[in-house]
């Protein structure tokens, strides 16, 4: 009897020699912004110092940098972008919801904390 | 809608449902689903970083200046290491997907190739991790100091060379007048333990075995003490340079007092900032490496089976593709992790 229980591959994820040529041109293309993305931030990190007036500016552009490294190793390496639309959402709307919750109370909490032990200090040490 | 999407795949994709959800195949959804898992843990503690951070209201160590060391040169080299690090694990998530493109055209050899690649990337990483760590928990030459009005500051400059010990009181070991010349890095050591212990009271070392000696020191030179956490007279972010610095420094070193100089960190001290930030850095970065270990393990595993022809024979390479995507996930957690530990 033929079993048909057993979960085969999708043989439509096969492709030729001539498509593998345009997929490794994409993969080398990937692979130039991410070590340049890098190479920026390192530069950066190493030319300005925190604490200056530029810094928060440099800062957000570090989280806009590793978003979009994070992108495309998500969306090209590990193939989420070639998927179907409701994979993709399946696997990042609950992430986010829960990832920016997270990001909110917390650094809210945090910061609330720290505000409080500063006004603490300065009554201590009076 | 059933029929939609069995139109476009194999019929034997289908699940035992017959139908195959997002025309993907199980084991290639659940492993996408157990890095949604994983992908909140990491989130978790890269957040409670941030917590422990913005609830401090000390001054918070700086990437640049905590990591700055490359093995094999002296100097200051801010972030290059962890970069090069970073470079590693991105080059092998790129072969990793190029085996998992050869594997798409079933060209056993370049899988082969790609994946020994791969796992010599993975374990350049651990490598590169294990010397990272055995920097951090050793320390710096001058370790971070507690000042006389109590404050903390770590300390700059230039260490001068040890030369010898002089043995002046006689232990179990040393006989007096005995001179103990190591070269100057083994004698480093054990000044600082000694400093670290409270065994070294003006100028005088007490040794292992009980011994006292006199210690034969450059001057430190180019000294600067930075504050960061205030005491009965300094104030966080105060900056103390010149002889009065080195004096204060002295003053330290030589009290015979355990724990007024603190090197390196581990899980009880921490030379580079609050003690969270040590058991964030031993834990995220463990956590991490972890990972590393098991996807470098997972990848011998899987190139085993490529070795033995097993997807060869099943006709499709979807467990490399499957590793592939932990592997990936890994590299993806340590993007954020140079972020958010390192450069912000």
């Amino acid at each position: 009897m033929k079993r048909d229980d057993i979960i085969e591959y999708s043989l439509d994820s096969h492709h030729n020699e001539e498509q593998g040529v345009s997929i490794r041109k994409k993969i080398y293309k990937v692979t130039i912004i991410l070590t340049l993305i890098t190479l920026v931030e390192v530069l950066l990190g190493a030319f300005i110092k925190q604490g200056t007036t530029v810094w928060p500016f440099v800062k957000w552009f570090f989280i806009v940098l590793t978003i979009v490294k994070a992108a495309y190793i998500v969306l090209v390496f590990m193939h989420l972008g070639d998927e179907k639309k409701w994979l993709k959402y399946i696997i990042l709307i609950p992430y986010f919801i829960f990832a920016l919750y997270l990001i909110f109370i917390l650094l809210y909490e945090g910061n609330s904390i720290a505000q409080i032990w500063s006004k603490m200090l300065v009554y201590l040490k009076k | 809608m059933a029929g939609h999407v069995s139109n476009q795949i194999d019929s034997k994709t289908l699940w035992g449902g017959k139908v195959s959800p997002f025309s993907t195949s199980y084991g290639k959804l659940m492993m996408w689903f157990f890095l949604v898992s994983d992908a909140l843990t990491f989130t978790g503690l890269l957040l409670g970083y941030g917590f422990a951070r913005h609830s401090y209201t000390g001054s918070w160590p700086i990437g640049e200046e905590t990591f700055h060391s490359m093995p094999f040169l002296e100097g200051h080299y801010p972030l290059m290491y962890v970069a090069l690090m970073t470079f590693i694990l991105i080059v092998s998530s790129v072969t990793m997907v190029l085996a998992v493109e050869a594997g798409h055209r079933m060209d056993r050899k370049g899988v082969i190739k790609w994946m020994i690649a791969t796992i010599i990337g993975g374990f350049f990483f651990l490598g590169s991790q294990a010397w990272e760590w055995s920097h951090f928990i050793h320390g710096s030459d001058f370790g971070k100091v507690e000042l006389s009005d109590g404050s903390l500051a770590v300390v700059k400059g230039e260490f001068g060379d040890i030369e010898s010990f002089k043995v002046i009181e006689a232990g179990h070991h040393h006989k007096v007048g005995e001179v103990i010349k190591h070269d100057p890095d083994e004698l480093k050591h054990e000044y600082q333990h000694a400093v670290a212990q409270g065994k070294v009271k003006d100028g005088i070392i007490t040794l292992h075995d009980g011994s006292k000696a006199k210690i034969n020191k450059k001057p430190n030179t180019n000294l600067k003490l930075i504050v960061k956490e205030y005491g009965s007279k300094y104030n966080v972010g105060d900056v103390i340079e010149g002889k009065k610095a080195v004096e204060m420094y002295e003053e330290a070193a030589n009290s015979g007092q355990a724990n007024r100089i603190v090197y390196g960190a581990n899980m009880k001290q921490n030379e580079y900032g609050p003690q969270q930030y040590a058991q964030f850095f031993f834990f995220i970065t463990g956590f991490h490496g972890f990972h590393v270990l098991s996807g470098v393990i997972i990848n011998i595993i899987v190139l085993l089976g490529v070795l033995g022809g097993i997807y060869h024979k099943r006709g499709h390479y979807e467990m490399v593709e499957k590793t592939g995507l932990y592997w990936h996930f890994v590299d993806l957690v340590w993007v954020f992790v140079f972020t958010f530990f390192y450069l912000i």
